[in-house]
């Protein structure tokens, strides 16, 4: 009995070569423009991202990304608290990525103040992000997959994501939008049992992520909608300012975390993934990749966790701590004046980038010397990074533009802020 | 990092370049800025690309309300090879709230000059497609100025339609709230 007898259904597989693919259609001369408006409430857009797309047949000619439905206004709002107050409402930009916000603006505050972080501090902030960006990844890859018909994916990144959050829960008291970072430092050391946790999380990760790695990278619906379907070179993608692993999926190996460290990133050695072709699948395994990475620098962070305090010891900006208050005199002004007015800040005008899972997130803070930011601007990489999704989906086929748009992994809440 | 001399050095090239281009410089926190006329951006930047700074990362607005010029628009350039970043900023008066847009030669900016258009008023000439982006289309005023209120954004339902009022107005059916500059 020949193996084709055993699997008669597997018998064309052979035949199927996922390299080739046809990019471009020649369209018949008769064939007249569609406009299709898809959005804003459409599940594959994540979230409320309208796009008005003009088709050929199934070829999309022309993509108009039409954004501003959760516009909220999240920086005139920043603007109109107190620099400790204005963290939670930052946080909430982008809200995949909140560690980052917080460190973005935070870190721009610092800045401002010229205020050192102890390495402790700066140490767990590492955790946290990193952490974060492994959850970012992992709400992209089930959503992505979701997207491209894979149910059973979801279901395994959601469940590492829950383990991420109770970590997250338990340095905080809170699972999402968490403001743990506070300007300064952290807002509270790690409690015990979280570094148990923590490992054991370690632990289990990349053998998590060789497990989704199994269920798709065997997979020819995945393969077969992921390989070589609407590649951009390197080039076009800085010109439009594109960064983050969709510039990293082309062969750029720009990182903001290894070119230009903040926050001790320069301590941890890690790698930093590249793409070859640039097209959907790099960018599916940059990511990938990128969270193993991760879970080495929070291996690293946490074996070289230095003691000492976990936020800084300038009483003008981080509050005392509780027990000085019943003793203290000093210590109740102080804390008395930062949570009424809040600390004043020295004018100027700083511009803080940070890596984050999408990209750079560039937090801009002018100071007018009050104690409110008179301006806030985030450069939000989601909000640049849509500017690419016309090129990249030009002449593709309209299945191909819902695979690139959960391979660019845009965040409406940062898009809109 | 380019060190305060090294600022000067660039401006000065910048200046023997094109004369009336820089206003001034600033370093502040161990970063550099330069201050440039508002109609020599586009020279300036292609200026800054042949110097190393080739990457557009960010355009923003600032309101410096109450000082004139009020608005400010900066764009933050960024060296891939050097690992610099350098700020250039540029201020137009309210009254005439024009740059040369540098979207044509910088495809980045699109997107985000539409957003400082949208949330100050700051007119780009020469934008390809100079609409609001966050706002919607019908919308009066721009909201990230300054003097612009926060808050109290007036929400019209249609039964206070029907009714000829709808809750911005008070008692006396006139509007509570004032109704700021368009």
């Amino acid at each position: 009995m020949s193996t084709t007898d055993v699997t008669p259904y597997r018998s064309g597989e052979e035949r199927i070569d996922v390299t080739q693919r046809v990019q471009t259609l020649p369209a018949p001369p008769d064939q007249e423009l569609l406009t299709l408006n898809m959005g804003p409430h459409h599940p594959a857009t994540h979230g409320v991202l309208r796009l008005l797309v003009t088709l050929e047949a199934e070829v999309v000619r022309d993509l108009k990304p039409l954004i501003g439905y959760v516009h909220t206004g999240i920086e005139k709002t920043a603007e109109d608290k107190s620099y400790w107050k204005a963290i939670p409402v930052v946080e909430r930009m982008d809200y995949l990525a909140y560690y980052f916000n917080a460190m973005a603006f935070c870190g721009a505050t610092e800045t401002l103040l010229d205020v050192e972080v102890p390495r402790r501090a700066q140490y767990l902030r590492v955790i946290h992000m990193e952490l974060n960006r492994i959850m970012s990844h992992l709400v992209w890859l089930g959503t992505s997959m979701l997207d491209l018909g894979a149910v059973t994916v979801w279901w395994y990144c959601f469940r590492e994501r829950e383990t991420i959050l109770d970590l997250f829960e338990q340095s905080s008291g809170q699972r999402m939008h968490t403001r743990y970072f506070q300007v300064g430092g952290v807002m509270e050391d790690i409690p015990a049992g979280f570094e148990g946790n923590l490992r054991k999380f370690l632990k289990k990760m990349p053998d998590a992520i060789d497990q989704y790695l199994d269920l798709l990278n065997r997979n020819e619906i995945a393969l077969r909608r992921l390989r070589d379907t609407c590649p951009l070179d390197e080039q076009t993608l800085l010109d439009l300012g594109v960064t983050g692993p969709l510039l990293r999926a082309s062969g750029n190996p720009w990182d903001l975390r290894k070119a230009m460290p903040y926050s001790s990133y320069e301590d941890f050695e890690f790698k930093i993934p590249v793409g070859t072709r640039g097209d959907n699948y790099d960018r599916f395994a940059v990511r990938m990749q990128e969270m193993k990475e991760s879970v080495k620098i929070i291996e690293q962070a946490i074996d070289g966790l230095p003691e000492g305090p976990f936020i800084t010891e300038d009483r003008k900006v981080a509050l005392p701590p509780r027990h000085e208050l019943a003793t203290s005199m000093e210590a109740l002004l102080h804390h008395f004046k930062l949570v009424t007015e809040g600390f004043r800040v020295p004018p100027g005008e700083v511009y803080y980038p940070i890596e984050g899972p999408r990209g750079e997130y560039g937090m801009f803070i002018r100071s007018d010397g009050s104690s409110k930011p008179a301006r806030v601007h985030m450069r939000d990489p989601s909000f640049v990074n849509l500017q690419a999704t016309e090129p990249m989906v030009r002449d593709a086929y309209i299945a191909d533009l819902i695979t690139t748009l959960a391979m660019m992994d845009p965040v409406l809440g940062g898009v809109d802020r | 990092m380019p060190d305060a001399p090294g600022l000067e050095l660039l401006a000065q090239d910048l200046r023997d370049v094109h004369a009336d281009a820089v206003v001034g410089t600033e370093f502040f926190r161990g970063k550099g800025a330069i201050q440039i006329a508002p109609a020599a951006i586009d020279e300036v930047l292609a200026f800054l690309r042949g110097r190393g700074f080739a990457h557009l990362m960010s355009v923003h607005g600032v309101d410096y309300y109450p000082e004139e010029p009020r608005l400010g628009v900066q764009y933050e350039m960024l060296d891939r090879e050097a690992l610099d970043r350098l700020t250039v900023k540029l201020r137009v008066p309210l009254d005439a709230p024009s740059v040369p847009s540098v979207t044509p030669k910088w495809p980045t900016a699109n997107h985000q000059e539409r957003e400082v258009y949208d949330m100050f008023g700051v007119v780009f000439d020469g934008h390809p497609d100079l609409r609001r982006i966050l706002m919607p289309e019908d919308y009066e005023g721009h909201p990230q100025r300054r003097d612009f209120p926060i808050g109290g954004e007036p929400v019209l339902f249609t039964v206070a339609e029907a009714a000829g009022k709808d809750y911005t107005m008070g008692a006396d059916n006139k509007p509570k709230r004032a109704e700021t500059e368009s």
